[in-house]
């Protein structure tokens, strides 16, 4: 397959865009592989990319129950930004922005990778020491902060509603000018195309329904197109993996919750950066084609239904015109709800599993779109070397038993608090 | 809306409700405290959770109504309410 190019697009332009050849495969499954990654989103579609081309592991399965990005790839809101505190996460989520800050060029796939800023508003003085601190520990770790006082904030957002007597008034915001969005879509089909080139078979309608044991190690799964077997097997299933990791026996610290996403009729540009509230977690941004795409909080109990509910629809539209009253009279277009594999501690989860021959990519909460190529290259490598990189070691499954949790938000172990 | 059927007060909006999660987990006595070895008592009841997709037993506190604590029987899958009680009507499991 040829790569694409400005002369491609030229090309094909001029025959009405009729003949573009099939972005990857779609073979039938093999009886086994070297590697099989469970979960056809951006993250599996990721680390099977990492497998073929950073360890030449290029035997490999991705088995995606729907079609690739029906998951929360397709449904997230595609903030991207590196902006933590606790080191675990500075050092994962930075190596993620520097990956993406390539991804286009290395995917051959425009991802419409926006480096736009992210702010966060401070809403209280509290809130202004909390940021202040985040602010220097990134940049103690080389990642770029600002901070911009509340005059610099209105500036930045021109529609935003701060006057003194507001009831949620402005009082600055942390800015990390590298942070932005991505085009959600493009992720998952750049990452499945780069794949396919090196030799991954994607394999669509082709659902994990159980494991196949070898004594106690995992040797492969049953499927609804029939068994595969693998040595290694990755799980990457975001929101299900309570009802996959069941399959295998496994009880792990997850919640499947629902977060919903809002979107607008398109408007001339009006918000230029991401920018995120107190008030309800509300954030919002401009899609490249005028819609702001905005949402809030977690609906707040367990769910499996992809399908919010009317009180989060509430919550959301009222933080969005009372931050924003220019927004009273925006249609919006639609919402739709996605599932989150909430952790206690509202930090993910990639490791080797306590089966031998099932590793785990999961607990990406509400969050892990940004994460994208960091996830994969480090379950790549985990699943290459059989153990984790320095840089997701601090994200094993064990560290809520040793105590070493990385709560980012210093909320107790409540799934729906983080 | 989910609606919640409370033995005090009718059927209610989900909305007048607090969600804390699963009612199957219960709190190990404090003797074990220490222990926070794998698979412990401790680390089960803080963590792990079965999570299922379907039938589902959780903790809901009428805190806009009559400030009781229940327990929900609810489908994850379809957010169908199948049964509720006051939790302090449960039989404890030990
Ligand atoms: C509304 C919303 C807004 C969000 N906003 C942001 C944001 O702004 N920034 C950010 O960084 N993150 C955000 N997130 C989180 C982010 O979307 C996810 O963490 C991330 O996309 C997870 O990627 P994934 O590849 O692990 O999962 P998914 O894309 O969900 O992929 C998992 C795949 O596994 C498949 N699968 C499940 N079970 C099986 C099975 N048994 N067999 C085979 N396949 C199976 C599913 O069909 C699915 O395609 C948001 C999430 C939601 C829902
Ligand atoms: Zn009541």
């Amino acid at each position: 397959m040829k790569p694409y190019s400005a002369w491609s697009v030229f090309r094909h332009g001029l025959r009405g865009n009729r003949n573009w050849p099939r972005a990857w495969r779609d073979p039938e499954p093999k009886s086994g592989y070297d590697v099989i990654v469970v979960g056809g989103g951006g993250h599996g579609l990721a680390t099977a990319y990492y497998l073929a081309k950073v360890h030449g592991i290029r035997n490999v399965a991705v088995l995606e129950k729907s079609y690739i990005g029906s998951g929360n790839t397709g449904r997230n809101t595609t903030i991207v930004r590196s902006n933590y505190e606790q080191q675990a996460n500075a050092n994962f989520y930075e190596f993620s922005l520097k990956l993406w800050e390539g991804l286009s060029l290395d995917l051959n796939y425009n991802t419409m990778f926006s480096q736009r800023g992210v702010i966060d508003v401070a809403q209280s003085e509290g809130m202004v020491e909390r940021y202040i601190r985040r602010g220097n520990a990134m940049r103690l770790n080389g990642i770029d902060a600002e901070f911009l006082d509340a005059a610099k904030v209105r500036e930045e957002l021109p529609g935003l509603y701060a006057d003194d007597d507001s009831r949620f008034p402005v009082y600055g915001g942390l800015m990390q000018r590298r942070a932005g969005n991505a085009r959600h879509d493009a992720v998952a089909w750049g990452f499945a195309r780069a794949a396919d080139r090196l030799g991954v078979d994607i394999i669509q309608g082709c659902e994990v329904t159980g494991f196949i044991r070898k004594g106690e190690r995992i040797a492969g799964v049953e499927t609804s197109r029939g068994s595969i077997r693998a040595d290694r097997v990755g799980l990457a299933v975001a929101g299900s993996t309570g009802h996959v990791a069941g399959l295998a026996g496994l009880r792990l610290p997850i919640e499947s919750h629902l977060l919903q996403a809002f979107v607008t009729e398109p408007l001339k540009p009006v918000i230029h950066t991401v920018a995120t509230f107190e008030i309800g977690d509300f954030y919002i941004s401009q899609s490249d084609r005028g819609s702001l795409v905005f949402g809030g909080e977690l609906d707040g109990y367990n769910s499996y239904a992809q399908r919010g509910n009317l009180p989060a629809v509430h919550d959301v539209l009222e933080a969005a015109v009372t931050m924003f009253p220019m927004l009273g009279r925006v249609r919006m277009l639609r919402h739709w709800g996605g599932v989150v594999d909430m952790t206690p501690d509202g930090s993910p989860i990639i490791c080797k599993s306590p089966i031998d021959g099932l590793f785990l990519n999961c607990g990406w909460c509400y969050g892990g779109f940004k994460a994208t190529p960091g996830s994969g290259w480090m379950f790549a490598h985990t699943l290459a070397n059989d153990g984790p990189h320095e840089i997701n070691a601090p994200f094993a499954l064990d560290r809520f038993e040793r105590g070493y949790t990385i709560n980012e938000n210093g909320a107790g172990p409540i799934f729906n608090r983080h | 809306m989910i609606r919640i059927p409370c033995p005090h007060c009718g059927l209610r909006d989900h909305s007048e409700f607090t969600y804390l999660g699963d009612a199957t987990v219960s709190r190990p006595p404090d003797d074990d405290a220490g222990d926070w070895t794998s698979g412990s008592r401790w680390s089960h009841y803080l963590y792990a959770r079965d999570n299922p997709r379907g039938i589902h037993e959780e903790f809901w506190h009428h805190g806009w109504g009559c400030r009781a604590w229940l327990v929900v029987t609810r489908n994850t899958a379809t957010h169908e309410v199948i049964d509720s009680k006051l939790a302090r009507e449960r039989e404890v499991q030990s």
